[in-house]
């Protein structure tokens, strides 16, 4: 048996190359340790330091792009687009929320055992599902099976019978759209329209300190590290060679023996995974999660982050999400009649002009054959 | 006919003789009537006034009137009031000129109420059949044993038959309450007909050997309670029925639109529901334009928002096309995001030009009101215009694609497109002409959904998933699938609705569409064929 | 091992690397392949296939003409399980019932295909299509930590080398021309290693030149493996010198040499001439 890199026919296949995995590192130790120091210890006068303003609202476009990379894994590789992955978001949030809601104590307004909507909706105990959500674990825990199993089941289904298309976009848009309408309900038990707020502390430590901020922009910026690199690791193995299959050509994959359904659920529930985490990191710095984080529009926004960044190209979509949030910023502060406008314009253009998006600007302004 | 002669004058005789015995309340009119009100204790008081509305006199009600309002008198001996500083007889409508101070009638609260409720009987006998409705069906719950005369009158010469209907549950009330356990007993017999709540209620109370004495009556009123309850079941069934087609109708309208550019051209467009909303805010601006400058021809402003609202949305549609889907046609999934784009621009523009609060179109006077199609079922006239609007739009629809050369064309763009081009239709403005006719089907779609929901800025996006799924339930291309899926939406909507409330029936109805394109990936119809290969 | 010489093993069990959707092992100790048995499917109403009986021998190079609509795609479609029949059996040796089974599983079985219109993944390389077309075990996980063995590598080189497609390894699918698309496909039918090929219009497109190769190839292929060939091209057909049986509005016509189905008075009428 010959080792594979001998081969005269075997393609050298890397992860990244030089230039990929230095900007990877750079990245990494940026915005693992650099900004978040520069948070922590630089005096707020000097020049350099970063904001708690500046630093949150980096915290929450980087659990943005970690949502965009998982929207990109399922959309720009197998083909496969969502209209729901705020569902998936917005479950993680929930998920970490309750936690968040539980370790308030008896801090609240009604200073009671139960979280405040509770209190203010008559109930008198837990609602069985509540059950060990004041334990960290049992958060993480729920953070990664709940959506994971949605994802799973619904996918199962909807892969098995072969709905693809805008017909899985569709559908998808009504399930986040069902939970939405459910989780506006009081007696769902989730807070209704408000959600949950008013956090106080995270694992017994105040969620205001700056510690704290820098600590959970750090982590985002980790978790946007791994998902990259794990998507980089399926797209450019075996795995991310069928998953393209089967964009192009499901039926082909299925008579060479492949059965797509597995792939796809694989891609599709991971995807479902990553989007939790980032939800569940975004909860705790924005300090709030509602069911407006369901809405159809709020997922068919990320689709917009994916495309201007360049679908398919993992990266495109960081860069994506990060410009149009960081325009939301800027519009909605200094135009916000204009936001709309705008952001309609970038759907239409992006779609009718720029489909590779600003990585194919990239490559065409400097010509790198790069994919 | 002579040997007739004789039976007509019997008749005359009769007449004449019922008449005479009347008349001994005539001569009480005078001066025992006054004595009698004026002088009277309440017990007399109460007697003489019953009296009094069963006469049938038309003074009667004036005298009340008058008594109600503590205007009467009595002056010399006679029932007069003041009008004017005069004094009017009540009876003649002379002047008196009154020898001493008038004395004036004052009442008490009990001798009050038999005054209102008298005069709530007179309403009965009233010309206009809308006063004496309301009268019955004010009298209905509230009849007593003492109405009972005045009552079994008004039942004989009335006409009308809900006025009908009126009196004669209520009738049967006032009888329930009498001693006679016979009377009882054909009042029991008789509210079996019925199909209200409160004769439901009333009925079961006498369930209770407490309440009522008699063993063949309790029987009696165990029947009429089942026959009762059978009625309003089946009342409440077809309410159901009837809001389940209205929400059907609804759905229907604001799909078919889609049902053109999804079903037959296969645009996925998500700003269908600003297309609706822009249809919506057209007959906004049509019913102002009708406030300030035709007011009088207020009423009929719908006759015109609807072809202003075709027009409009259709002309947005082909702009649409033109600029934007024309250059995404077999890509899918770049329309719909596309799409999205122009919806949001669509919903700003709606918002910098009549504001992001909803704005108010009202139902013109014509529309409110409804017809009773049982007791407890009304069907509102609102409702029922939108179900024909929605009938009238399907017909239109139906008619546009199968009976014209535009629907030609656009079937046979859309199954061939190069071979249709090779024979001579022009592709691209039969694209835009189609798209312009769904988008402007959507535009009446949103006429309707202003007659009846919010309009403001952001009604579309409420719609769009609803009409998606009616589309894709039906089966894409079929006018037909969409109807059946729009209707049984509702039904089942609705049905469901009242068991477990509308949200949750909202989330049923979408899990199970989700589960049913798993069973049937291509909608309700469709044709089955050789498949294509890839 | 060479694609080329691999001996037929009879009841050979698992593959050997073993997969989950093998129902059962394919027993061709009858000598015969694949059967079907009064196969009918309707499409509203239209019978593409009415009452079709069909046997094919093992290691046998079978072609089947017919005029447009005889129901050959559609005889495809069963076989692959694709389009489920209405009525009728269709066996894979003597136990496997195809149409109980998924299409990944009656490949698993040994069944492959290559379509009318070649479909080859065309933003993959030509290297990349042979290998995932390459015989392996196709469960996800496998496919997440997989890495190409010599013998497989050795196996696609070879595929590379019979299509002539060696100095494309490389390039994008995209990009080959319409016969080497066809050659890329059948190239992957070799990679996957079937008992048997259906293969529907394979020389359409092709030079004369690459007829020619295909119809050598395919006459060195018959004997290993069974071949099914549908094809419209009569010289073609006419070179494989193989059983022919003609279909017309779905159901078997006649059966046998090319000049005998020729002679046949009834395929003159309906197919040949009228």
């Amino acid at each position: 048996m010959s080792t594979p890199t001998t081969h005269p026919l075997a393609p050298r296949r890397v992860l990244f190359g030089r230039l990929g995995w230095s900007a990877l590192i750079l990245f990494a130790l940026l915005f693992v340790v650099v900004i978040p120091a520069l948070h922590l210890l630089v005096p707020t006068n000097h020049p350099l330091y970063i904001s708690s303003y500046l630093i949150t609202l980096g915290g929450k476009i980087l659990c943005y792009a970690i949502l965009a990379v998982a929207l990109d894994l399922i959309w720009g590789f197998a083909g496969i687009l969502s209209l729901g992955h705020g569902l998936f978001f917005a479950l993680g949030g929930y998920a970490f929320g309750m936690y968040l809601m539980r370790s308030i104590g008896r801090d609240g307004v009604y200073h009671a055992d139960l979280p405040d909507f509770m209190v203010f909706l008559n109930w008198k105990e837990l609602p069985w599902y509540w059950i060990g959500s004041d334990h960290f674990l049992v958060a993480l825990l729920w953070i990664l099976l709940v959506p994971a199993l949605l994802a799973f089941v619904f996918g199962f289904f909807a892969f098995r019978s072969r709905i693809k298309g805008v017909y899985f976009s569709i559908i998808t848009q009504a399930l986040t759209y069902a939970f939405m309408l459910l989780f506006f309900r009081n007696e769902t038990g989730f807070g209704g329209n408000n959600g949950f707020t008013d956090f106080k502390r995270i694992l017994g430590l105040s969620i205001t300190t700056p510690e704290m901020r820098a600590t959970l922009f750090a982590l985002s910026a980790a978790a946007l590290t791994g998902a990259l690199l794990l998507c980089r690791h399926l797209i450019a193995g075996k795995f991310g060679r069928i998953l393209t299959a089967i964009r192009d050509a499901e039926s082909r994959v299925m008579f060479i023996g492949y059965q797509p359904l597995w792939y796809k659920l694989t891609a599709w529930t991971l995807s479902a995974l990553m989007a939790a985490i980032a939800g569940a990191l975004y909860v705790p710095q924005v300090g709030i999660i509602n069911p407006g984080e369901m809405s159809p529009a709020n997922s068919i926004e990320i689709a917009i982050w994916v495309a201007v960044g360049g679908r398919g190209t993992l990266v495109g979509p960081i860069l994506g999400a990060a410009a149009v949030n960081l325009a939301k910023s800027w519009f909605t502060f200094s135009f916000p009649e204009y936001w709309l406008f705008f952001l309609g314009v970038l759907f239409i253009a992006v779609t009718l002009w720029f489909p590779g998006g600003i990585v194919s600007l990239w490559s065409r302004l400097f010509g790198g054959a790069r994919r | 006919m002579p040997h007739r002669q004789p039976v007509r004058s019997l008749a005359w005789w009769i007449a004449l003789w019922i008449l005479c015995t009347c008349s001994p309340l005539r001569a009480e009119w005078d001066a025992g009537l006054a004595a009698t009100l004026a002088n009277g204790d309440s017990e007399a008081r109460i007697a003489a006034i019953r009296q009094l509305v069963t006469s049938g006199d038309p003074k009667v009600a004036v005298l009340l009137k008058a008594l109600a309002e503590d205007g009467l008198a009595v002056a010399d001996g006679r029932l007069a009031r003041p009008i004017d500083g005069q004094w009017i007889d009540l009876e003649s409508g002379a002047t008196l000129t009154p020898t001493g101070t008038p004395e004036s009638l004052s009442i008490n609260n009990r001798v009050r109420r038999e005054v209102q409720s008298g005069l709530a009987l007179l309403r009965l006998f009233d010309a206009d059949p809308k006063v004496r409705l309301e009268a019955a069906s004010s009298l209905q719950s509230r009849a007593t044993p003492e109405m009972i005369p005045a009552l079994e009158k008004a039942l004989g010469q009335e006409q009308d038959a809900t006025i009908h209907d009126h009196l004669f549950l209520g009738l049967a009330l006032a009888r329930l309450s009498s001693k006679d356990a016979g009377q009882r007993l054909a009042a029991v017999k008789a509210l079996g007909e019925s199909a209200s709540t409160t004769v439901r209620v009333t009925l079961s109370r006498l369930l209770e050997p407490a309440a009522e004495p008699d063993e063949t009556v309790r029987r009696e009123a165990r029947d009429s309670l089942k026959r009762i309850e059978r009625r309003l079941a089946l009342g409440e069934a077809a309410g159901a029925l009837f809001s389940g087609i209205s929400l059907g109708s609804i759905l229907l309208l604001t799909a078919l639109g889609l049902a053109i550019t999804y079903g037959v051209m296969g645009i996925l467009n998500m700003a269908h529901g600003e297309l609706l909303m822009i249809g919506a805010y057209s007959t906004y601006a049509v019913q102002m334009l009708f406030r300030n400058h035709l007011p009088n021809l207020l009423e009929g402003y719908l006759f015109v928002a609807i072809p202003v609202a075709f027009v409009v949305t259709a002309l947005v549609g082909m702009l649409m096309e033109r600029t934007v889907i024309r250059w995404l046609y077999g890509r899918p999934l770049e329309t719909l995001l596309a799409t999205w784009g122009i919806s949001l621009m669509l919903i700003q523009a709606v918002r910098l030009l009549f504001g992001a609060q909803n704005v108010e179109v009202a139902n013109p006077g014509w529309m409110s009101g409804g017809v009773a199609l049982m007791p407890g079922v009304v069907l509102p006239w609102n409702r029922i215009i939108i179900t024909l609007l929605a009938l009238l739009v399907l017909g239109l629809t139906w008619g546009m694609l199968n009976r014209t050369r535009l629907g030609l064309f656009v079937r046979a763009v859309t199954q061939n497109r190069a071979m249709a081009g090779c024979v001579g239709v022009p592709t691209g403005l039969i694209d835009t002409l189609a798209f312009g006719l769904g988008a402007g089907i959507a535009g009446l779609g949103g006429v309707a959904i202003s007659q009846i929901a919010n309009v403001g800025p952001d009604m579309g996006q409420g719609y769009i998933v609803d009409s998606f799924l009616v589309v894709v339930l039906g089966g894409v291309g079929q006018l037909a699938g969409a109807v059946w899926a729009a209707m049984g939406l509702g039904i089942a909507g609705k049905l469901l609705e009242g068991w477990v409330g509308a949200v949750i029936a909202k989330i049923l109805m979408l899990v199970f569409i989700i589960v049913f394109i798993q069973k049937r990936p291509q909608g309700l119809f469709v044709l089955k064929g050789r498949q294509m290969e890839g | 091992m060479s694609l080329m010489d691999e001996p037929i093993v009879e009841n050979p069990g698992f593959p050997s690397l073993g997969h989950p959707l093998v129902p059962g092992a394919l027993d061709i100790s009858h000598k015969v392949i694949l059967y079907l048995d009064q196969v009918s499917v309707s499409f509203d109403g239209f019978k593409a296939l009415n009452d079709l009986n069909l046997a094919i021998d093992v290691g046998e190079l079978r072609c089947i003409i017919g005029p447009n609509g005889a129901g050959k795609t559609t005889m495809m479609d069963v076989i692959t399980g694709k389009t489920r029949p209405d009525s009728g059996t269709v066996f894979f040796g003597q136990t496997l019932d195809l149409t109980r089974m998924s299409e990944p599983a009656i490949v698993a079985a040994g069944i492959g295909r290559k379509f009318q219109k070649p479909t080859v993944f065309e933003h993959h390389t030509v290297f990349e299509n042979l290998e995932l077309a390459a015989k392996c075990d196709r469960r996800v996980r496998f496919s997440l930590r997989s890495r190409l063995d010599g013998e497989t590598l050795d196996q696609i080189d070879e595929a590379l080398r019979i299509v002539r497609l060696t100095p494309h390894a490389h390039v994008e699918a995209g990009l080959l021309s319409h016969g080497q698309k066809q050659w890329l496909e059948i190239g992957m039918l070799l990679v996957q290693d079937p008992k048997l090929l259906l293969l529907d219009e394979p020389v359409a497109g092709m030079t004369d030149e690459e007829t020619e190769h295909t119809a050598e190839l395919f006459l060195s292929l018959a004997g290993r493996r069974s071949l099914v060939v549908v094809e419209h091209d009569m010289a073609f057909v006419a070179k494989l010198a193989s059983r022919v049986t003609v279909l017309h509005e779905g159901s078997v016509l006649a059966e046998g040499r090319m000049e005998e189905v020729r002679e046949h008075p009834r395929v003159i009428e309906v197919y040949l001439g009228r």
